[in-house]
């Protein structure tokens, strides 16, 4: 219980943080029409490719003698970045398609 | 860190935000998706540039390779994919991101291997590093399988008992999560047993689900992989992975939800129940007597040529055909000849919400030509021909007035109320949720037999000879 307290009381800004962010993106997607399910989906996945940060902080924290880090690293920067340029990439794709007839 | 890496982890955050909320709207939706990919991009060359460690060339050297090679990979697959196999490829990205949330996972707590008592990481920092490798190898084992089932080359597995396994497994892996942190292990052992058996539960978790939920389930898995990415900005103190994360977490949540409503279906029903494949038919009875009528694509063509209006209701048959293009000839083909033509949008029409408007959409067919249920449904009595291509469930009467079948309560298009009824379909095989649909044994109803793009096209053809 202790232990639980002292958390709360070091990271009590990263709790109000957390906290309000989980409230904006509710507030963000409650009223979307269904027509953009897929594309907002889509721009979410892009979104959580942010995991790319990450993953190049895992590699310059690296050792460069660190082999299975850096390789661990590697796959993951490739991972995350595809998952960030092609999510970005064929969202706007789809919403081209909306645009044109407008 | 830099307090100018800081500032613009800030601004991408904020980037984030309001990229979001343009993309709830369509008029600004494009605009969003650039806001955000602008801010993602300014924290990728931030994170890179202005680092404080010394790194030497050869680390900046791989970073930058593997951005290079992953951007061309990601580019080109965005670039060349098909619009009717787009919910599959944003799995499969969404699989990308959850590896790499477990590698980073790994990478961390390969760290604390070996070093010496008073070094070793604090439990808080062991249970992040150990939540971003459950919930990554979930996410990326699950969305593989969402993936490979919409791409058809999986099909759906049910162990027996199949709830009650996943359940079990679920609380051995977190019962076995703890005991590492409890006992503060840095066996590497523990951790590949960990990893392993998170991979095999996210393919069990979804390998039951029918390829009619997949949609939700890949919504809630997107949404896992913005939980992961948070856990990892917790354990290095980075807002933007934290608020990103969250931001993604909690609005994939949502659209979770949405998209069940819309289905008629509750988040429960998805996972754990078996709709949409083999058990629904054994047990579902429907109303399969009566004769049904077959029509052919003349005798189709004088029917739509001599009506005032007309109203087209896709569905995935035409989606699978890519019979879009075709489509919107037949539509023009018509409106020329007088015809008023518009088109009946199931939410759930395609593969999933909102993915019917993408595909016609892309074959040019008028924004204001597509009518959402709710507007169309009143309009049905009024209307002399409905074409149903490829649509089978959501236009099931048996939503309306059999409270035994399956689908019973879902909202449905009410196209019997028509006064004539074209459907084209392969054959009189069930549709997802694997029930008879009496719509098709109606008076009213004329069946097309065919492929979409086959049947449509000798449409097209006979009505220009006409």
């Amino acid at each position: 219980m202790n232990q639980f307290i002292e958390f709360i009381s070091q990271n009590l800004e990263l709790i109000y943080i957390l906290i309000l962010a989980i409230f904006i993106g509710v507030e963000l997607i409650k009223n979307v029409p269904t027509v953009l399910h897929t594309p907002l989906m889509s721009g979410a996945n892009a979104l959580s490719g942010v995991v790319i940060v990450g993953a190049i902080i895992v590699m310059l924290q690296s050792d460069p003698e660190n082999y299975l880090a850096l390789g661990l690293g590697f796959v993951a920067v490739v991972l995350g970045i595809i998952n960030v340029v092609g999510g970005f990439a064929v969202t706007d794709r789809m919403l081209q398609m909306f645009k044109k007839k407008k | 860190m830099s307090i100018y890496l800081s500032i613009i982890y800030l601004i991408a955050t904020v980037t984030f935000i309001v990229g979001l909320k343009n993309l709830g709207h369509p008029a600004t939706a494009k605009k969003g998706n650039l806001i955000s990919a602008l801010g993602m991009g300014l924290a990728i060359v931030g994170t890179i540039v202005l680092t404080e460690n010394e790194i030497s060339p050869i680390i900046y050297g791989l970073i930058i390779g593997a951005i290079v090679v992953g951007g061309i990979i990601g580019w080109v697959i965005a670039m060349k994919v098909e619009m009717t196999k787009m919910p599959e490829l944003v799995s499969l990205f969404n699989g990308f991101g959850g590896a790499s949330a477990l590698l980073i996972g790994l990478v961390e707590f390969n760290k604390n291997i070996g070093v010496a008592e008073a070094d070793k990481a604090s439990a808080a920092i062991i249970s992040t590093i150990i939540s971003a490798i459950i919930i990554g190898s979930i996410t990326f084992t699950g969305s593989l399988v969402a993936w490979a089932k919409l791409n058809g080359s999986m099909k759906d597995l049910r162990l027996p008992k199949y709830n009650l396994i996943n359940n079990i497994l679920f609380l051995i892996l977190l019962a076995f999560a703890v005991y590492i942190v409890l006992i503060g292990s840095d066996s590497s052992l523990l951790i590949y047993v960990l990893l392993v058996a998170s991979l095999v539960y996210g393919y069990l978790f979804v390998a039951p689900i029918g390829g009619a939920d997949m949609p939700v389930v890949i919504s809630l898995l997107n949404s896992l992989t913005g939980i992961a990415a948070a856990i990892t900005g917790i354990l290095y103190g980075n807002m933007v992975m934290l608020v990103g994360g969250i931001l993604v977490g909690s609005a994939g949540l949502i659209l979770t939800f949405a998209m069940c409503k819309a289905m008629n279906r509750s988040l429960a029903s998805v996972i754990f129940g078996a709709f949409g494949g083999a058990e629904a038919v054994g047990t579902s009875t429907g109303k399969s007597g009566g004769t049904i009528k077959k029509t052919t694509a003349s005798d189709a063509a004088v029917l739509l040529n001599y009506s005032t209006n007309v109203v087209i209701v896709p569905g995935y048959g035409l989606a699978v055909a890519q019979a879009q293009h075709v489509i919107h000839e037949l539509e023009e083909l018509l409106t020329k000849k007088g015809v008023s033509v518009k088109y009946a949008i199931h939410p759930v029409a395609g593969r999933m919400p909102g993915h019917m408007n993408v595909l016609l959409a892309e074959s040019n067919v008028d924004y204001d030509k597509l009518v959402e249920m709710d507007d169309i449904n009143p309009q049905f009595p009024n209307t002399d021909v409905v074409l149903v291509v490829g649509a089978n469930d959501v236009v099931n009467p048996a939503a309306h007035n059999d409270p035994s079948s399956p689908i019973y309560g879902m909202p449905i298009l009410d196209v019997e109320n028509a006064k004539h009824i074209i459907v084209n379909k392969r054959s009189m095989n069930v549709g997802y949720a694997g029930i008879e649909n009496e719509l098709f044994f109606n008076q009213k109803t004329n069946m097309l037999f065919g492929d979409a793009k086959d049947a449509l096209t000798k449409l097209v053809a006979e009505l220009k000879n006409m």
